[in-house]
């Protein structure tokens, strides 16, 4: 089957010498939904960030639609669309002005815009509420205006990092449908990271699980929870990464940052 | 699809103006300082300057008042950057499929246009308050003021790429812009100041920016108005290439 992401020995090693990527290797199969899974600080984030552009793998092959990011980054940043774990719409401006200014980030024709705004707008169920400052929305109606932004220059993959955190059960199964919706009818490819174990038991196709920057299981849900000989996908999580409790260790970058500042600091 | 760069400068740079537009108490609260120098030191000066043979002192000092408002406006426009990193938005352009010197481009572009509609209003309030320049002069003034505009924008927001919190860049941000700003021949003329105070005009930015837009609202400055435009542009120059090379180094 045609991959959509192929990813070969991938590392990332921070200077100071942390390793947050350590040698993975995983297929996302064209048209798929794909968890990637893993405790706080595990290195889903840092994978994503190469996934997608914003950081240089230190070694190992990485391709999105056949295309590597590093080499080029305009054609896969065209290819993709990304929902961020934290919110990244601009508050102070109309949900239809967030989604006029990606459009006219990403070259959409500009003929085609305002069908296409108001398609996805329609999508996620937010049209009426077009004109309205993205300040005065809800959590839960940011995630879906960010979804529905993510998908508007029509790419083939769409990221989400930890999508549905800090969302009710409401929300969250809403937020579920659009996205096995685009699976569905648009051919979509997923990946998405997530700490809610039953999402990725329900929804995924494949899953992957990392932790200290190593994948430790991979396969379908059903294939983990076997080889494991747990109930559900929650008890083979546990099983498979501790029950210790991770500290919120900082991403790599907070880290880097962390050690300039202390440096930064020692000098004064 | 393929991007051509215009349209994405544009893109930043309308969404800069929206939300200078749409926040009205930036507008009006950034006008407080101006108004304060103008009509405290304008008129409390005045006669003083006056009687030192120094002319009319609203007509020396307005050109002045109107370089600080912009000045002042656009080196805080880098604040937008930290501000946009915080709440997440920095990340959308930088995953876009323009590059880093584009989105540069249009985010100085923006906060240029911005800190220029601000020190139109400043020169509307000057002229309420006495000020009289050449009228014929004004698109010269202009020039001078988005030259003033972009040169602050850009280095505002190469400050703002190497750091992470606003309140460490309203300190450092002012820790620069004082000095810059009274030593800049704004408020008393240099052909008579101090000689130390001359050579830190002579390298100060603005000095050039104040004495352009003097000399083209009132026909008197120390340097030819086409000098004040040379270094401008160079400084101008130099301050793009430094902050996109600072831009380029940001990490999100």
């Amino acid at each position: 089957m045609d991959s959509s992401i192929s990813v070969k020995n991938l590392t990332k090693t921070f200077k100071g010498g942390l390793v947050a990527v350590n040698n993975i290797s995983f297929e996302v199969p064209k048209g798929s939904i794909f968890a990637f899974l893993g405790p706080n600080g595990a290195g889903k984030t840092t994978t994503i960030k190469m996934l997608t552009t914003l950081l240089h793998p230190t070694s190992g092959t990485l391709t999105l639609n056949g295309m590597d990011p590093v080499k080029h980054p305009h054609d896969v940043r065209e290819s993709f669309g990304i929902v961020f774990q934290d919110p990244s719409l601009d508050d102070e401006l109309t949900a239809y002005e967030n989604m006029f200014f990606h459009a006219g980030l990403y070259g959409v024709p500009r003929s085609e815009t305002p069908a296409k705004i108001e398609d996805m707008m329609k999508f996620v169920e937010l049209w009426d509420r077009k004109d309205s400052l993205v300040k005065t929305f809800s959590g839960g109606m940011k995630r879906r205006l960010e979804i529905a932004r993510g998908l508007l220059h029509t790419p083939s993959i769409l990221f989400l990092d930890e999508p549905t955190t800090g969302l009710d059960p409401q929300t969250r199964n809403y937020i579920w449908n659009y996205i096995k919706k685009l699976n569905e009818e648009r051919g979509l490819t997923v990946f998405f990271t997530t700490h809610y174990m039953e999402e990725a038991e329900r929804s995924a196709h494949q899953v992957a699980v990392i932790d200290h920057g190593k994948i430790i299981a991979s396969g379908t849900p059903a294939s983990i929870i076997a080889s494991t000989g747990t109930q559900n996908l929650e008890d083979a999580f546990i099983k498979l990464t501790g029950k210790n409790i991770r500290e919120q260790e900082a991403g790599g970058i907070d880290q880097l940052r962390q050690m300039r500042q202390a440096w930064r600091g020692g000098r004064k | 699809m393929k991007t051509n760069i215009l349209y994405p400068i544009y893109i930043l740079w309308l969404r800069q103006l929206k939300r200078y537009f749409r926040s009205k108490s930036r507008m009006i609260g950034s006008l407080g300082q101006p108004i304060v120098f103008l009509v405290a030191l304008g008129f409390g000066f005045g006669s003083i300057f006056a009687k030192a043979g120094g002319g009319n002192y609203i007509q020396f000092l307005s050109p002045g008042i109107i370089a600080m408002s912009i000045m002042f406006t656009a080196v805080f426009s880098g604040i937008e950057l930290i501000w946009d990193r915080q709440f997440g938005f920095l990340k959308e352009t930088m995953v876009a499929p323009v590059s880093r010197m584009t989105i540069m481009f249009g985010r100085t572009l923006g906060g240029a246009t911005t800190a220029t509609i601000q020190g139109i209003i400043v020169f509307i309030i000057t002229i309420v308050i006495g000020f009289r320049p050449d009228i014929f002069a004004v698109l010269w003034g202009l020039l001078f003021m988005f030259g003033i505009a972009i040169v602050f924008t850009a280095f505002g927001t190469a400050i703002a790429s190497t750091m992470e919190d606003m309140q460490g860049f309203g300190l450092i941000v002012n820790l620069v812009n004082m000095p810059l700003f009274f030593l800049s021949g704004a408020l008393f003329p240099l052909n008579t100041a101090p000689a130390f105070i001359q050579w830190i005009a002579f390298i100060n930015p603005l000095s050039y920016g104040v004495d352009g837009l003097r000399g083209a609202f009132t026909g008197v400055s120390l340097h030819l108005i086409s000098t004040d435009a040379l270094v401008i542009t160079g400084i101008t120059i130099l301050f793009l290439a430094v902050g996109a090379w600072l831009f380029s180094k940001v990490e999100v």
